[in-house]
This record gives structure tokens, sequence and C-alpha cells, in this order.
């Protein structure tokens, strides 16, 4: 089957201007050659902890940021090649669930001109017709018909990420790129909007690129589940199989780190020394290395190969060669 | 009780605000041992962290005022003092860390200094002994090099290492009460194992109590010995962390813990607790969680339950409970 | 399939509708002192507006014989050098005043407001070129210039307006980038643009309606500092020329009498403080009112 997604090589590198001229002082790697692909109606997960450029990778997938280098192919035509116009278009077909419902919505205007807009920018209705669409989406994402009417500060965070995500579905897009969608949310409202993501894939046959940093609430939406590290994809792998059988060193000290829910389980604890490195100046050879258990000589020269170690199960780590 | 070193009983704070009164702690009682850890469980608005501020008396007055109840630390009655002898309490013999490492630490000092201060202050120690204490502390949270780190400024460090330093602050006057509200909160995973470590092993060689304020049940089964577990500002379930895992009573901290997806668990759908925390303006007549909990009779609707004891350690506010164990 | 999720929200009770506009004005109603500016900025209005029915006299053309009169039964306020009666010329200069404070500043805000999105939102060179431009005229006392604008266009009281819509005009463009700045790092924004929207809707439908808070309080601010400025050139005597009536201009006729008839400098200086008083309380009130962070 064709990806819907293609993302080859993707870089990007932002400058951080410190002097008084304008020169730029310091580069910092936020994305350093990411490849991957989503394959049509799968959800594919994005871990990794915060500067690892899991975010950043979700808004070059969509444009919202101007690549360094590298490609994004959206139903095989790269869209970094597409004129203003183009990309509006394309716009229709991938949509955002952002992070901070609080941000995400203007708070000047009504949930049912937030819902609307999209439908608007695109001509996709009008007048009574639209107005049934907004009651149509409303209805969808669990809220009434009346909510239309009321401004985003009368809604509490979860109902507030409903908005955002009947704004996402209005074009009925392929691609929805869930950008931490329930980390702001308490824990009993996270398990309502998870599920209710798992329903509309469900009903509309969406496809999901899922960024998150908890662990759990990945494995529970994703098929298949990459982990980042400092810019760089360390490993890709189906879902069951990277939980039970994780490769790379890093993803298994990021497993061991997740605090299970149950005082009883005991489990043998991989604590990473040290913080993660600053992406302004990553470490040479394998960028894990400074922090890694299982550092070898040759991690500290050359930088590991992102490769097929399994069959559907990518990672860059020399270690694992042996295996 | 043997070791009690802090007793809450029946408090109350409420914030008096234009559109009404919200009681944000409503009737909360529990106490805490020497050198136990004890986890408060809420969600946003449970009233988790203006229990710990009203334990510190930091209450954001107005509009917030403790109305009522009581507040017992190592014998002495915390709300009948002074505001001078309070500040002799807090960060000497009870000290905080908040969730958020970037703004609690103040951007235009060394932490060294920032360190130093309250032993100067507190401890009475010159500027020269409190710095070199201070560096003893940054070495005891386990910041490498602390004799070059203690000239640093916030910004130079990263995350987990502030909230280090948040730790190296709050337990240099070696504390008797630690109260962390969300410590781990804003920290990735792999630091927070680090911080969690970190805190546990101190305790041990401190003999500090914890109160931990967290959202995260996780959280609670790893470190917590006891937990109480809010909403609405009121207390629904108290019990021993393995107790409440093991056999939650309340319909709440069921739903809670039914509701978090688990890495060594397939399931296809989530447990839900349905609807959202009600307006803290408009409480429910009744048991404040009775419009979301899924085994609600029609008197849970009428009657609030009470905090009542069930078994040794177990205390849970349910007319449901109540009804089958008493 | 959403059978679940949808049961959850119907529960949840929300309170009764308010809109943002009704929630403002319950905010500002509450503020005494806000209040009191604004009915005597109303009144004022008023009083501009029918300036002719309400004048107990002809404000230019004055009866010689009754000149340098103290207040009186007769003239209120009293009389001037030429006998014209005070009290009808400060009704009169309320037209003027007003009139030179709101256009001053409703071009001043719109120009300004144009540049310092287009510099916010753009960055880059645009900003650098524009904001360079503004700090230069920042640097200058804004008097200063005024008057060297007036040099060049000449007097009158449309030169005077010209002359402080420009010199304050940096001041408007420099808060309205700050605040598009911050606000274009909000998501809405990021999501605006990844619904597919056009850079001027981004700017005019989710940016602006943002940033108008600060604006609308520095606006009312804007309109004392114009009314003082318009008075300062009246007083040099660039602004407003005789015998028209306007505040400043009448306090820098009647400074020569200032110790046998000080009745000529106190009533317009009186007017002019109490307008300017009444726009600062009202701008400060507007402040509270708006911030969202008052809100909950």
């Amino acid at each position: 089957m064709e990806p819907l997604v293609k993302v080859r090589n993707l870089k990007k590198y932002f400058t951080v201007q410190a002097s008084m001229f304008g020169k730029p002082r310091a580069v910092v790697k936020a994305v350093d050659g990411v490849s991957f692909d989503i394959h049509p109606g799968e959800t594919l997960g994005l871990v990794g902890e915060s500067g690892c450029g899991k975010s950043t990778t979700g808004r070059l997938i969509l444009r919202l940021l101007e690549p360094t280098a590298g490609e994004v192919f959206f139903n095989g035509r790269n869209i970094f090649d597409a004129s203003a116009a183009e990309m509006r278009n394309l716009r229709r077909e991938m949509q955002i669930i952002f992070q901070d419902p609080y941000a995400s919505l203007n708070p000047r205007m009504t949930v049912g001109q937030i819902v609307a807009e999209p439908l608007r920018v695109f001509n996709l209705a009008a007048g009574a017709e639209l107005e049934k669409r907004v009651r149509e989406l409303l209805s969808c994402v669990g809220l009434a018909g009346y909510h239309a009417r009321r401004y985003p500060h009368e809604f509490s965070g979860g109902q507030r990420q409903r908005v955002g995500i009947a704004r996402a579905l209005a074009t009925n897009p392929k691609l929805i790129i869930c950008d931490e969608p329930v980390s702001a949310l308490d824990v009993s409202i996270q398990s309502q909007v998870l599920n209710l993501l798992k329903d509309l894939q469900k009903e509309f046959g969406f496809t999901y690129l899922f960024i998150a940093h908890g662990l759990n609430v990945v494995k529970h939406v994703s098929d298949r589940v990459g982990v980042m590290y400092l810019g760089q994809l360390v490993e890709l792998a189906g879902d069951d199989e990277l939980y039970g059988a994780p490769l790379h060193p890093y993803t298994r000290a990021l497993l061991s780190a997740v605090p299970v829910p149950d005082p009883k389980v005991k489990k043998e604890r991989i604590i990473l020394t040290g913080d993660v490195p600053s992406p302004v100046n990553p470490p040479d050879g394998c960028r894990f290395h400074t922090r890694c258990f299982r550092c070898m000589e040759v991690c500290r020269r050359r930088p590991p190969e992102f490769r097929e170690a399994r069959p559907g199960h990518w990672v860059a780590c020399h270690a694992v060669e042996g295996d | 009780m043997d070791n009690l070193l802090l007793n809450v009983e029946d408090l109350k704070t409420h914030f008096f605000l234009d559109d009404g009164v919200v009681p944000a702690v409503d009737g909360v009682s529990f106490h805490l041992r020497k050198g136990e850890t004890l986890a408060v469980v809420g969600e946003s608005g449970s009233g988790k962290s203006i229990t710990s501020l009203s334990i510190m008396r930091l209450v954001p007055a107005p509009p917030g005022r403790i109305v009522g109840g009581r507040i017992t630390f190592a014998g002495e009655d915390l709300l009948a003092k002074s505001e001078k002898e309070m500040r002799d309490v807090r960060g000497n013999r009870i000290s905080m860390i908040f969730q958020e490492p970037m703004t609690s630490l103040n951007p235009v000092y060394r932490v060294g200094d920032q360190i130093a201060e309250s032993l100067v202050l507190h401890k009475r120690m010159k500027k020269k002994e409190a710095l070199e204490q201070a560096v003893e502390m940054l070495r005891l949270t386990g910041i490498p090099s602390p004799e070059k780190r203690v000239r640093d400024f916030p910004h130079q460090m990263s995350g987990g290492m502030r909230q280090r330093v948040m730790i190296a602050m709050a337990l240099c006057c070696q504390p008797e009460l630690l109260i962390a509200d969300e410590p781990t909160t804003a920290l990735d995973v792999t630091i927070q194992a680090q911080i969690l470590e970190l805190m546990q092993e101190l305790q041990r060689q401190m003999n500090t109590s914890i109160i931990l304020i967290t959202h995260d049940l996780a959280v609670v089964a790893e470190v917590a010995d006891r937990a109480v577990v809010m909403y609405c500002g009121k207390v629904v379930e108290e019990a021993p962390v393995a107790e409440l895992f093991e056999n939650p009573l309340h319909p709440y901290t069921r739903g809670l813990l039914n509701s978090i997806p688990r890495l060594d668990e397939n399931v296809d759908r989530l447990f839900m607790i349905d609807g959202v925390v009600p307006n803290m303006l408009r409480l429910p007549p009744g048991c404040a969680f009775a419009p979301r909990c899924p085994e609600a009779r029609e008197h849970c609707r009428e009657t609030a339950p009470r905090l009542t004891r069930v078994a040794p350690g177990r205390l849970v506010s349910c007319l449901l409970v109540e009804g089958g164990a008493a | 399939m959403a059978e679940l999720a949808k049961a959850t929200v119907e529960t949840a009770e929300i309170d009764e509708l308010h809109s943002p506009l009704r929630e403002f004005w319950r905010r500002l109603s509450k503020n005494k002192l806000a209040m009191v500016s604004l009915v005597f900025l109303l009144g004022l209005t008023l009083v501009a507006l029918f300036a002719p029915y309400i004048a107990p006299y002809d404000p230019i053309n004055g009866i010689m014989e009754e000149s340098l009169q103290a207040p009186n039964a007769k003239h209120l306020l009293g009389t001037d050098e030429l006998g014209r009666d005070i009290l009808s010329r400060i009704i009169f200069g309320a037209r003027i005043s007003l009139r030179v404070g709101l256009l001053a500043v409703a071009i001043a805000l719109s120009v300004g407001t144009v540049l310092g999105s287009i510099a916010g939102y753009y960055g880059g060179k645009i900003d650098l070129i524009i904001m360079r431009f503004m700090d230069i005229m920042l640097s200058f006392p804004s008097l200063l210039l005024a008057i060297a604008f007036m040099a060049v266009l000449g007097r009158g009281v449309e030169n005077a307006v010209i002359a402080i819509s420009i010199v304050t005009m940096p001041e408007y463009a420099r808060i309205v980038r700050g605040s598009v700045l911050s606000v274009k790092e909000n998501e809405y924004v990021q999501a605006a643009r990844a619904i597919g929207n056009r850079d001027a809707a981004i700017i005019f439908k989710h940016i602006l309606p943002n940033v108008m808070a600060p604006i609308i309080v520095r606006g009312t601010l804007g309109i004392s500092t114009a009314i003082l400025e318009t008075a300062a050139l009246g007083f040099l005597g660039l602004g407003v020329q005789p015998p028209d009536a306007e505040w400043g201009t009448m306090l820098g006729s009647g400074r020569g009498y200032l110790f046998n008839a000080p009745h000529l400098v106190y009533f317009p200086g009186i007017a002019i403080t109490l307008t300017v008083m009444a726009f600062n309380l009202l701008g400060d009130g507007l402040r509270d009112a708006l911030d969202p962070r008052l809100r909950q």
C-alpha cells in the first residue's frame, strides 16, 4: 500500500539570534534527518522527551514551518514544492489538534464560528447548510448544538479540546496530527478524549500522527510507534513489538522510567544519568552515547545508521548490530 | 497516636468571589506521621493545592480565607500563630517544592545565594558558611561539580537541575515536613524517575515527612505510604497505598484508576468517568460526585455522605459503601 | 460509536450565556471613577454638539464695555479682555478640543495599528525598517517634533491634528507590534494557518481582535495627550487661531492678565484638567475591565 505521508531526511534548524548585528550565533538542530512513512488509516505514535523535535516534526508535515532540508510527500506530492494557493488546498486534507485547549481557540470567536471557519475558508457550506454542518460536527465530538453560541472561556479544558477536534474534522481531512492532545487534561477527561479520537477514526477512517510524551497514552492509541531523541528517530516499530521487545537502550530506559499505577509491581528501573544534552551542540557520534548504559567506543565516533533490524522494526544503535 | 507530626481537622478554606463563595477546601481532615509520605491525589479544582497552601498559611487573601478547622503541627496550632511566628515555620520547619521549576526560582540571583538565603534567615548562619552549606546541599541532590554550579543563575540550568535546586532549597534547613506540589509534573519521564528516587533517598537520610500533592496515581503508587483522594474540596477516600490500589472503595477512585492507560495491558477502549467536574460555585446537593457516578442511587443526589472509617486506616465518603460495610 | 463520549457532555452544566461585551460592561460599571468620567465625557460631548444652543453668548464677538469682568450673575465665569463670555468660549472650545483629540487619535491609531501589525506579523527586514523609523521619531520630544511639523505645514487646526497624529503614531505602532508578537505565538493563530487562511484574514480576524484591549486603553489615554498637545500648540500660537475659542489658545491669550484677572486662565485650565483627567480615569477603568488576567 502506498503510504499517505512519506517523510524523507527532514531537517529543521532554528538559528538563535544573539549577536547585535543579527548574525546567527547558534543553530538549534530541532529536527535533524528524520525519515518515516505514515500509512492510510493507521495511527503512528511519536514519543520523546521535551526538545526531541516531535512537535516540530508534526508542524513541518503540515508546513506550518518551512524545513531546512528534506521532503514530505503527501499522497505522492512534495508539499514543500506547492505554491501558496496549492498549499491552502492541501490544508483541507490535513489538520491538527493542539495540546493547549486554552491557547488554540480564538477567545473572541464563538464555538460555532470556530468550527465553521474551515468550512467558510474552503467554501464548503454556507447559510443554513453551514449551520447544520456545524451542529453535526459538534454532535460528532459530543457537544450540543446550543454550545455553538458560547465562547471558549465558558468551557472546561476537555470540552475545549472537543471543540478543537470538531474544527479539525470540519473539512473531512485524511490526516490529523494530534500534537499532545491530552497532556493538558485531567486524567478522567483524558480517557474521554482518547476514546473519542478512536471512535472518530473508526467511523471516518482518519490517519493520525499522534505526538505525545506519555508512553502509556501513545501505546493505547497507536498501531506503530516512533521514538525520538535530540531531533532524530532512534526506533520505529509496531506497537506490541516496541513495547514488548524494545531494541534501543533509550527506548528501554524510557519505558522503565514510566511509573506503574500498581504498588505491587516493583520493576527493575534503568535510571538514566544526567540531562538531555542541548540540541545546539548535540554530541558527536550517537547522540545518546553520553547517557547510554551500553555505550561502546564506536558510539562516540560514528553515528549509527537507522536501519531495519527486524522486519518492520527500525532502530539506530550500534549495540543492536550483534543481535 | 504516636509519632503524629501533622493533624488537619475539618479544614475549611473558602474563596469569596464576586459571583459567590467557592468552598475550595471544605472540611478536610487527615494526619501525617513522622517519616511518612502521604499523597494527596486529585484533579484540577479538587482543592489539593489549596490544602497545602492552607497548611503553609499562604492562601491568597483576598479572596481566600481559612474559615474553619484546625491544623496542628508538632503539637502547635498553626492557625493560632501570628504572621511573624509563621515566617519562622515556613522554609524552616515546613518547606515547599512547586511544580514549575522555571518560575519558582528568582532569575536574578545565583542559585547558591537563593539556597543560602534561608540558612542565613532561619539558622542565623554567616553568609560564607551558608554558601558552603549550599554547596553541600547541591552535592546531596546529585548535581555534578556543585562548587561550580552554586554560582550559576537559574537560566543556565536545565529543568531537572532546577528542580534539584528547589529540593536543595527546601531541605537545607532540615524541615520536619516537606510539601511537594506536583514536583515532577513539568518534567520528562526519565528526569521524573531521577527526582522521585532522589526525594525518597533524601527522605530516608533526613527522616522528613512528605506530603505529595499530585494528580498522577502512578507516582503515588511509586512513592507514597498512604493516600488521600480529594474531589471538589472534600476527601472522598483515605487508605494505605497498597490497599487503595488493591481495593479502591470510592467509585471516583476506581474510575481514576481504571481510566489510566497502562503499559502492561491492551484494551480497545479506556474506562471513562462521564461528565465534567462540577462548577464549584454551584455544587450539586448530596454527593458532589453523584452526577458523574455510574453507581449513584437516588439518595446519593440528596444526602451528602460523610467520611467514615470502614476498616483500620481506611476511610471513605460514599453512601453506597457505608451501607455495605457499616 | 461516540455514544458514550457524546453523553458525557450533556450532563455538563454551563453558566448562562454571557457575551464578552456584557462581561466587560459588568466589570466597567463597577468602577465608580471610570463611570463618573464616562458620564462627564458624555455630557461634555453633548455640550460640544449643542454648543450654539447652550452657550449664553456669542463666543467670537464680545461686548467691549463688559471686558475683564470677574465671574458674576450675568457672566458666570466672567469675561475676557475683549468682553467675550468665558463660559461660552469654553463651551465652544470643547468642540475643538474633543474633535482634535478624537481625530488625532483616530488617525494615529489606524496608521499605527497597520504599521505595527505588519511589523509584528512579518518580522524580519520589514519589522526592522518600520521600527527603526518609529524609534527615530520617538527619540524627539513630541511637542518639539509637533512644532517642527507645524513649521512645515503652517498654522491652523487641521495641521495641528496632522502634526499631533504623526508624532503620537509611533507609540501606537509599538504597542500594536508588541501585542501582535505575543498574540501570534498563540496556537489559535497556528490553527488559523492550518485551516488555510490567508495572511490578511489571520491578521484581521485572529490577531487584531485580540490586541484591541491594550490599543483601546492606550487610545483613550492618548486622547488626553492629544488634547494637551493641542492646548500647548494653541498656547504657543501655532494651533487654533484667534478669534476661534480653544482652551489652549484661551490660556495663551489670558496669561497677560494672570494677576489682575486670573479667571481668564483658571477656567480654561480647569476645563483642560477635568477633561484630561476624565480620559485618563476612563482609560484606567477600561484597562482593568479588559484585562484578561482578571477574568476567571
